[in-house]
């Protein structure tokens, strides 16, 4: 295996009384794509917030290709957010600009990295709407017009314009109807084998995770009770949560 | 007589009133933010902004600000719009001149001091004068990031790409950058700065003046500067370069074809015409050109 993008090791978090975690470990390889599976409530996301930087853990250690992502300044933490890392958000309406086109929303990073030519912007922006299947007539338009599907594959869009090396994603098909979802976990698995991305996945549909994570983790009231490669977790699960979780999936 | 008194200046008009209306504190306060401001080009200083006898809106930034800068010897000229003559520059001529019994001048070139609002004179600025702004809002990024400490964090860390979202839309919109005044510009290469609701024809006369550029912001409490010959570049795209705006009239006045233009309307029979808005400059070329024809 190839040396880790991301390591974390003894995270732990509580919010009063409430762990939220306790004394995770986890680590992400270049082109990998992890799962994170868990019901409501387990610290999927509180988890993915503190790798990701945005909340700090009470204890234990996030680096970045060996640099501690804590102990960064807020410019170089932006600056990384915006360059090597991307976060695609449940709600495509916390990730995008509502009231600024398309295109803008694409083009926004590039223009926070200091692209500065109008024509290119304009091509990178209609070159990645036809990669997450929008008509690029829709370039001009405003994201509250598309559809909820849409909406979320325009932030993915606009996530990977910068070709980020690691995307956080926070259940990226919630609150998306069936055939929907399909598509959207299609592209998502296709463009990160594609573009050679590794991608740090929280969600708690356990199907998803099995068509695209390379390796599993579960998670329960803040610990992970077990993880392993995809399929080794769901033919084989052995802590009896996992157990439970993987026979409660309805099989259509 | 106590440390906060000044020497009232000779010819002041007006009894009970400290030299140019402020109390010495909230001058020196007002000078330390001016020197903070100076320090960091572009970068906007709190102050506590007083209560002036007149309204928001009007000028009560601009005027703080000249009334701690100015001395006896100063001569001060005031502009709205590009004229001299308009309510808002006669009443702050006549408060100064009141307060202060400083001279008062039309021409730019006697001037001192200039305090202006909407424009920048077209003579070009020497070393010994300060341009002083009227600024309504201070935050270039305020219709973009309603959050102050957000747009506090933004500038800290140089994260303008917000900015250039926004030229982006009006191009993918409209085919060229919309905005017609209160161009926003890049102040010495690192903080992102309102100029003012200033004509974007005017943008290129604040790079590398010679002039102090002083700016401030009475009802939003803010103080920022450009020292002399400091970089203001006005944001554009490679291929959408800056344009500086103007009507493609000459002045129906002097005939000149490289000033600012108000279109002025004459009558309710669709008559217009074109004339500078700077009206100093104006009359000087009027004088020039019948001088030349008398000779």
């Amino acid at each position: 295996m190839t040396k880790p993008l991301l390591t974390a090791e003894g995270l732990t978090l509580r919010f009063g009384a409430i762990p939220a975690l306790l004394d995770v470990a986890i680590d992400v390889s270049e082109g990998e794509v992890v799962a994170i599976v868990g019901e409501s409530g387990s610290g999927k996301t509180t988890l993915l917030r503190v790798l990701s930087g945005m909340m700090t853990p009470d204890a234990g250690t996030v680096r970045w290709l060996g640099e501690e992502v804590h102990a960064m300044g807020e410019a170089a933490r932006r600056r990384l957010m915006r360059t090597e890392w991307g976060f695609v958000h449940q709600n495509p309406r916390d990730g995008l600009r509502l009231n600024v086109s398309a295109g803008g929303n694409v083009g926004e990073r590039l223009m926070a990295v200091g692209a500065r030519h109008y024509g290119n912007i304009r091509t990178e922006a209609l070159s990645w709407l036809a990669k997450v299947e929008i008509d690029a007539a829709r370039i001009d338009d405003l994201p509250r017009t598309f559809s909820g599907g849409m909406q979320q594959r325009l932030q993915i869009a606009r996530t990977l314009v910068t070709h980020p090396r690691l995307v956080f994603m926070d259940e990226p098909t919630g609150g998306l109807d069936v055939s929907v979802q399909a598509r959207l976990l299609d592209l998502i698995r296709s463009l990160s084998r594609e573009l050679g991305l590794s991608v740090l996945i929280v969600t708690h549909d356990i199907a998803a995770a099995r068509l695209l994570a390379d390796r599993i983790l579960v998670m329960r009231r803040g610990r992970v009770v077990e993880q392993g490669l995809t399929d080794r977790v769901l033919d084989d699960p052995q802590h009896p949560y996992t157990q439970l979780l993987v026979s409660s999936v309805l099989a259509a | 007589m106590s440390a906060l008194e000044s020497p009232r200046a000779e010819g002041a008009t007006m009894e009970g009133y400290n030299f140019a209306y402020l109390d010495e504190a909230t001058k020196r306060m007002i000078r330390r933010a001016i020197l903070k401001a100076v320090a960091i080009p572009g970068h906007q200083i709190p102050f506590g902004a007083r209560e002036m006898p007149l309204p928001y809106g009007w000028g009560t930034g601009g005027i703080q600000v000249t009334a701690s800068i100015l001395g006896p010897a100063d001569t001060l000229k005031v502009i709205d719009q590009g004229s001299d003559d308009t309510t808002n520059a006669i009443s702050i001529r006549r408060f100064f001149r009141r307060v202060a019994g400083v001279a008062t001048t039309e021409h730019t070139a006697e001037a001192s001091v200039i305090q202006t609002r909407h424009r920048i004179p077209e003579r070009t600025l020497r070393e010994d004068q300060i341009m002083v702004y009227q600024v309504p809002q201070p935050e270039p990024l305020f219709r973009l990031e309603p959050r102050r400490a957000e747009t506090k964090r933004l500038h800290a860390l140089a994260d303008y790409g917000l900015m250039h979202v926004r030229l982006y839309e009006d191009i993918a919109r409209l085919g060229h950058i919309a905005k017609a005044y209160d161009y926003p510009v890049m102040v010495n290469g690192r903080y992102l700065m309102s100029p003012s609701p200033i004509p974007a024809f005017d943008n290129p006369k604040m790079h590398r003046m010679a002039a102090l550029q002083l700016f401030g912001a009475g009802r939003e409490k803010r103080i920022y500067a450009i020292p002399p010959y400091t970089e203001v570049r006005s944001l554009d795209f490679e291929d959408h370069p800056f344009r500086p705006i103007r009507a493609p009239h000459a002045c129906a006045l002097c005939r000149s074809t490289d000033t600012y233009l108000d279109e002025v309307i004459t009558d309710d029979a669709g008559g217009r015409m074109f004339v500078c808005s700077d009206t100093d400059f104006c009359a000087e070329r009027q004088a020039a050109t019948a001088q030349e024809a008398a000779e």
